[in-house]
């Protein structure tokens, strides 16, 4: 299925959970949702029999200057079509429902993306830090991180 | 021995003022001293030919610097272990940290004293040679569990629990597996179960052609002794790769040595008792041991059982290096759903046997056909 | 088991599989809570390998990044400096030679025989065979002097390029590479003889950890591990990316030979398979591989157009797709790199309820997950 007839079958059942479609320069394309409708889009894509979005390729968190985003890459293995989704979020306190019940595979990814970037995902069934010591302070992949001087009296 | 001190003291006039109490201990002492330096000897070249051995087997050559041929490595190895640092962990209990090592080795040291190396070379023919054995090695599962509880490290008490019931689960097929040996033989003493295997020209007259059921028993006790011995496929309890080496993890220096010595003097106690029971023992073939001069029957009688043994010892070693390891609850399994039926209907098959053909073994009734 | 009012009282038991451990296949740590020997629980904690990979990312150049790559999974190197350099590539939209992309084929399906020998080799001696890994030792050798041949190095190679490879392949490599396919091929069947079919073996890894198929997807299972459940999807097949449209070959999908489909038997098998496979792929590469030059002209200061895109190829151990931002400059804006291994955890605290300590062994090595993948 073509990324513009998915945008519309999306835009049609949603609305104005649905932004945009960014297609030029983008490989997939990305479908741009509003955060709060995430959980719902989700699993319309997996369970929805056309589409069938039953694997998440890759989930990231993104810095963009300006604003915070959670890119989803989807991919379905019955059509062999694949999609992305992202959600804009604000820099100040950026959190969106989680999809690890909808694709658990998400978890360790979301966790990922919490533990760098401070993106919380609500709803999460374990939402801790993954890659860094849980006593670790800041979230390092943020474009305007500052790197500390000493941890636990270690000069870094 | 006694009789051993008696006839020394008559031999050598200036010991005639020994109280015969003080000569006995002596000579007591003595083959107890000529046993230990066997057994650590055997122990250490054990350990290199074992390196080469797995070197063989794996396209390498095993060790190979120091010494020629690196013969020396073992000499080296002791060496290293001796001047190791003596660690007891922290919250170690200590007097039974440093105790345990010593009930393995103890364990597996006090079954030389029965095996019967040669015609007139056994430290002690005790009359119940085979149920001793069975005791004293079971002194090793105390020293075990010890090391595992007393290292205050989670890994080792998992190793040491696995070790208990491993080798207590299979004491009962090794000595069900054994006791046919004992029906043949009708005695309980090692060498009455070696004399029982001489004649019918060597080969023939073993345990191991005697009857089908010895056939399989002898399979059976190789097995189930392998598991005694904590040997690959059975060795759980040191699973280098599952438990960081089990119960011995926080053991160094030359408590670490005692026990990898214990280790390979049980290998010995198993081959030995195999070729004792099954093989022939010291039997030379075409010969009657007890016939020739004291020095040479001893000689011979003394190589064979010495072949013998280490043949069984190299192909302890070569299953070793070749099967993977069996999980604990197969082990179990293996133990008292298999190993353990098979063993009472052997049994069973053996006294039938001996009911029926009054005591005739398949090479005897061939040999009487030809008179 | 109803229990008994009068019985003694149990606790469970929290072990630590550490850092430090033979069988955890690198700085892996396991927190096992057990009830005797069977676990109740097993959580892992990760992050003892990480490098901060995609940050660095973002402040090297794309030619730059070529190093750091090698060091995502050390024992497919090739496999992910080509997955870079492919993903550079789609997004830039540069046309590599075919020389180069047929070198870069060849040495992807070297590595990939090299990596599941070194998976095969560490899961039987977790198993307790020592005897295996050396041979598999032995075999590898000869890659990495097929390797040192083709660009100097025998563990990170750093040999792909963007827009193809650094080195030609000097002569007597094609050579000498079929030689080794001559002398390897019959080795799987002996391994097969000695080890794959051997009962206590088997008995150790049917059965255990089943995975079915669509949980498998759920998940995020990728590679030989998404193919042992059943699920036949391989990159290099379904969604082709550069030469691998020219090769006839199958797709190894595990089919519960010796227990249920999506056991431990079944991943350990599409590995061996898996190697036959490369073997028949490496054969036609040397085979039909044409002359020509082995680098497209890169401006040296590179900035590729604005824009974002997602490559995916087909590591041994999984899929490794990078997620690449471009804001025009000649640092990357944003990598992100999703590694099979990483993924493949979020199964395991599922799949390890119930286990044996032993299993949780033969868990890890039927994953083959690899540390440096999943830190990054």
């Amino acid at each position: 299925m073509e990324a513009q007839a998915i945008f519309d079958m999306l835009k049609g059942k949603f609305g104005d959970g649905v932004v945009e479609l960014q297609r030029e320069g983008f490989s997939p394309a990305f479908v741009v949702v509003a955060p709060a409708e995430i959980k719902a889009i989700a699993r319309f894509l997996r369970d929805d029999p056309s589409l069938a979005f039953d694997s998440l390729m890759c989930l990231s968190g993104v810095d963009y200057k300006e604003r915070f985003a959670v890119a989803y890459h989807l991919f379905s293995l019955e059509h062999r079509h694949a999609i992305g989704l992202k959600a804009m979020l604000p820099r100040e306190n950026p959190s969106l429902p989680t999809v690890d019940d909808v694709w658990p595979a998400a978890n360790f990814q979301e966790r990922e993306a919490f533990d760098l970037y401070g993106i919380v995902f609500e709803g999460s069934k374990d939402l801790r830090r993954i890659l860094l010591p849980e006593d670790w302070e800041g979230h390092p992949l943020r474009k305007d991180y500052k790197y500390p001087d000493f941890y636990h009296g270690i000069k870094v | 021995m006694e009789q051993a001190a008696l006839a020394l003291m008559n031999a050598f006039p200036p010991l005639a003022g020994v109280p015969p109490w003080a000569v006995t201990l002596l000579l007591i002492v003595a083959a107890a001293v000529v046993i230990l330096v066997f057994a650590l000897t055997f122990e250490g070249v054990g350990s290199l030919v074992l390196r080469k051995v797995a070197g063989d087997i794996q396209a390498r050559i095993g060790p190979n610097r120091v010494g020629p041929n690196g013969i020396l490595q073992f000499l080296a190895d002791g060496v290293k272990l001796v001047l190791k640092e003596d660690i007891i962990p922290a919250n170690a209990d200590r007097l039974l940290f440093k105790l345990a090592p010593y009930f393995v080795f103890v364990g597996s040291f006090a079954a030389f004293v029965v095996v019967p190396f040669g015609v007139g070379l056994i430290a002690a023919d005790l009359n119940v040679g085979i149920y001793y054995v069975m005791a004293v090695t079971s002194l090793v599962v105390v020293g075990v569990l010890l090391a595992g509880w007393a290292s205050n490290n989670k890994w080792a008490l998992l190793g040491g629990m696995r070790a208990a019931a491993q080798i207590v689960s299979y004491e009962v097929p090794v000595g069900m597996a054994l006791i046919p040996a004992v029906l043949v033989a009708g005695s309980l003493s090692l060498q009455d179960i070696v004399r029982s295997q001489e004649g019918l020209l060597g080969i023939f007259g073993w345990n191991l052609f005697h009857n089908p059921f010895t056939f399989f028993s002898f399979f059976l006790y190789f097995t189930a002794a392998q598991a005694e011995t904590n040997q690959t496929p059975f060795d759980l309890p040191e699973a280098e790769s599952e438990l960081v080496s089990g119960y011995n993890v926080e053991y160094s220096g030359i408590r670490f040595g005692l026990f990898f010595l214990a280790e390979f003097g049980d290998m010995f106690i198993v081959a030995a008792l195999a070729t004792a029971c099954f093989l022939g023992g010291w039997n030379v073939p075409f010969l009657h041991a007890g016939t020739l001069p004291w020095i040479w029957g001893n000689l011979l009688s003394l190589g064979v059982f010495l072949a013998k043994a280490f043949t069984m010892v190299l192909v302890m070693m070569w299953v070793r290096w070749t099967l993977p390891r069996l999980r604990v609850d197969q082990l179990m399994r293996m133990s008292w759903k298999y190993l353990v039926p098979l063993t009472f209907v052997n049994l069973l098959g053996v006294s039938l046997w001996l009911l029926v053909f009054k005591g005739k073994g398949i090479p005897g009734m061939i040999a009487s056909l030809f008179g | 088991m109803t229990a008994r009012p009068d019985a003694l009282p149990t606790q469970e038991m929290t072990i630590n599989m550490g850092p430090q451990h033979p069988s955890t296949h690198g700085v892996l740590r396991v927190i096992l809570t057990t009830d005797g020997e069977v676990v109740t629980r097993a959580v892992p904690d990760i992050g003892y390998l990480h490098r901060a990979l995609e940050k660095i990312g973002e402040r090297v150049t794309y030619a730059q990044y070529m190093p750091f790559t090698d060091r995502l999974d050390y024992l497919a190197s090739m496999n992910c400096n080509c997955a870079w350099a492919w993903a550079v590539e789609k997004l830039a939209g540069i046309e590599v030679p075919e020389r180069a992309e047929y070198l870069r084929v060849i040495v992807c399906e070297l590595n990939r025989i090299s990596s599941h020998l070194i998976a095969f080799g560490s899961y039987t001696a977790d198993m307790g065979a020592f005897t295996p890994f050396l041979y598999a030792i032995r075999e590898r050798e000869r890659v990495n002097d097929l390797f040192e041949m083709i660009c100097g190095s025998r563990l990170t190679y750093n040999y792909a390029r963007i827009g193809g490879v650094s080195g030609d392949a000097p002569p007597g490599f094609l050579e000498k590479t079929k030689e080794f396919l001559d002398y390897f091929e019959p080795k799987i069947d002996e391994y097969n003889n000695l080890i794959s079919y051997n009962k206590i073996f088997v008995h150790r890894l049917a059965n255990v950890a089943v995975v079915p198929a669509s949980e498998a997807v759920a998940y995020g299972l990728t590679g030989p591990s998404l193919r042992g459940s059943g699920v036949p999807f391989d990159l290099r097949k379904d969604e082709p990316y550069s030469v691998y449209p020219k090769f006839d070959f199958k797709v190894c999908v595990g089919a519960g030979e010796r227990g249920t489909t999506g056991d431990c038997f079944d991943r350990y098998m599409v590995r061996i398979n898996e190697m036959r496979e490369s073997v028949k792929i490496l054969r036609q590469a040397v085979a039909q591989i044409p002359d020509g030059p082995v680098l497209a002209k890169v401006p040296r200061v590179f900035k590729p157009p604005v824009g974002e895109s997602y490559f995916r190829s087909e590591c041994p151990r999984g899929e490794t797709g990078i997620y690449l931002i471009s804001d025009g400059s000649v640092n990357p804006f944003r990598l992100k790199i999703r590694t099979g291994s990483f993924v493949t955890m979020n199964i395991f605290e599922k799949i390890t309820r119930g286990l044996m300590i032993a299993d949780i062994v033969a868990v890890i090595g039927s994953f083959d997950i690899i540390l440096p993948e999943i830190d990054r």
